[in-house]
């Protein structure tokens, strides 16, 4: 008898490997669509696919597999806010070009930044732009390797290198700007 | 090396991501560069404060509920006997735990396997939260005293935190339906168990790297002592772990 999505024995192979991984989707899901039911949508859809890929799974990790599955799941999502399109799409074009130090002389490098509370860094981070927030997340927050960012997001290496370069310099930019503000 | 690239590259740097040459460029060219040298300090003060506020989210209880009843239940279905013995031709470690005296005679041929399939199931149990050491202690010197009289074998507690590899503390686990020694190590956020257990070969087997349900699980044997390393970080990692672990155990035991 082929195996099929029924099979018990399958499901609970797929349940020990990908359920500890729950919260870190949910997380990336939150970061990529900016809202939480469309987060919990997206990873569900998320978790039935790799279910049904689950046969074809060799490894390496299951952390950077499940990434890249939720990635198309969000994609799919993007596609469908027509307001909002290809907002997920790799746009190596004007922003990934530009020089990245200019953005740092707008800020004192001396000054220290202040510890802020979760929600604000949360919505800094959320600022950012695609594919910065995304290779951000990935490496701050779900604290994958530059290896299995590459890997999750389809990307040379290299590339994710000067994304997350870009996503510091200008959360950094946006950090210190608003300390600015505040004061 | 222009700023610009240096701009890109104190990044990896931060992240222990660069290679021993391209590191020293790195440092070379922030020697001797006061915006490079501020930008890395203000960098690392950002990663600083970040590192300390968390900034993840737990997935909400219902959907962790949906998630499970969208999969097939293995408690719902009455298990018929065919279905059970199917269990047990697949080596299957839920079966394996279940009835061991009957697989060990079915699935002879097939031990290995089904030891690392058991060590692949103990490495995920302890995960779960609180599970992971029942001895927290970076310290070596608290970690290995604290396996004496719980085991017939003294595990080697090797603190590997100079090598990038942090030891976090001890566990015991079951293998083989036997107690057996766990070593914890964190490489970054990733986990590392080091299982230990007795063997009678006292001969050395070279280490052989398997994945299993996405684990990378290294094992070999050294001294009468039988070793897997499991966990999900690359395979090329886990063999730098075990590498770095034999050569300190070598010195240990010479020194």
């Amino acid at each position: 008898m082929p195996p099929t999505n029924d099979d018990p024995d399958k499901a609970q192979r797929f349940r020990e490997a990908a359920l500890p991984h729950l919260d870190d989707v949910y997380t990336l899901a939150r970061y990529l669509l900016r809202d939480a039911s469309d987060a919990e949508d997206a990873v569900q859809e998320c978790y039935l696919r790799a279910l049904k890929h689950f046969d074809s799974y060799r490894g390496p990790a299951m952390k950077p597999w499940l990434f890249a599955i939720l990635r198309n799941v969000c994609n799919a999502e993007y596609a469908r806010r027509a307001h909002r399109p290809s907002a997920i799409e790799d746009t190596p074009g004007a922003n990934e070009q530009t020089p990245i130090w200019q953005e740092s002389e707008a800020s004192p490098e001396t000054e220290v930044l202040r510890s802020r509370d979760a929600g604000a860094i949360r919505r800094l981070i959320d600022a950012l732009a695609e594919p910065f927030r995304e290779a951000f997340v990935l490496r701050e927050i779900n604290n994958l390797s530059y290896r299995e960012i590459a890997e999750a997001v389809g990307a040379p290496i290299g590339t994710v290198m000067s994304r997350l370069a870009r996503a510091r310099t200008l959360l950094r930019a946006a950090w210190t700007a608003e300390e600015e503000q505040a004061k | 090396m222009t700023c610009d690239e240096a701009r890109i590259l104190l990044h990896a740097l931060l992240d222990n991501e660069l290679d021993a040459g391209h590191a020293r460029e790195v440092e070379a060219h922030i020697a001797s560069c006061p915006d490079c040298a501020a930008e890395l300090a203000a960098q690392r003060e950002m990663q600083r404060v970040l590192a300390n506020t968390s900034l993840g989210y737990s997935a909400p209880a219902s959907l962790r509920t949906r998630i499970e009843a969208s999969l097939p239940q293995l408690q719902r279905q009455q298990p018929t006997r065919r279905s059970v013995l199917r269990g047990f031709a697949m080596g299957s470690a839920v079966s394996a735990l279940a009835a061991t005296g009957i697989v060990a005679i079915v699935l002879r041929q097939d031990d290995q396997q089904r030891i690392l399939s058991e060590v692949v199931s103990a490495h995920l149990r302890s995960l779960q939260a609180g599970h992971l050491t029942d001895v927290i202690s970076t310290d070596q010197h608290t970690v290995k005293p604290w396996f004496n009289g719980k085991l017939d074998v003294a595990p080697p507690v090797i603190d590997l935190t100079a090598q990038g590899f942090t030891l976090v503390g001890g566990r015991l686990d079951y293998i083989d339906a036997r107690a057996i020694g766990a070593v914890v190590y964190k490489r970054r956020q990733h986990v590392i168990n080091l299982f230990v257990a007795q063997t009678a070969s006292t001969e050395h087997r070279p280490p052989k790297t398997q994945t299993m349900q996405g684990f990378n699980c290294r094992r070999w044997g050294e001294r009468g002592l039988n070793f897997w390393a499991v966990s999900d970080i690359g395979a090329d990692e886990l063999a730098e772990f075990v590498d770095k672990f034999e050569t300190a155990m070598k010195a240990n035991v010479e020194g």
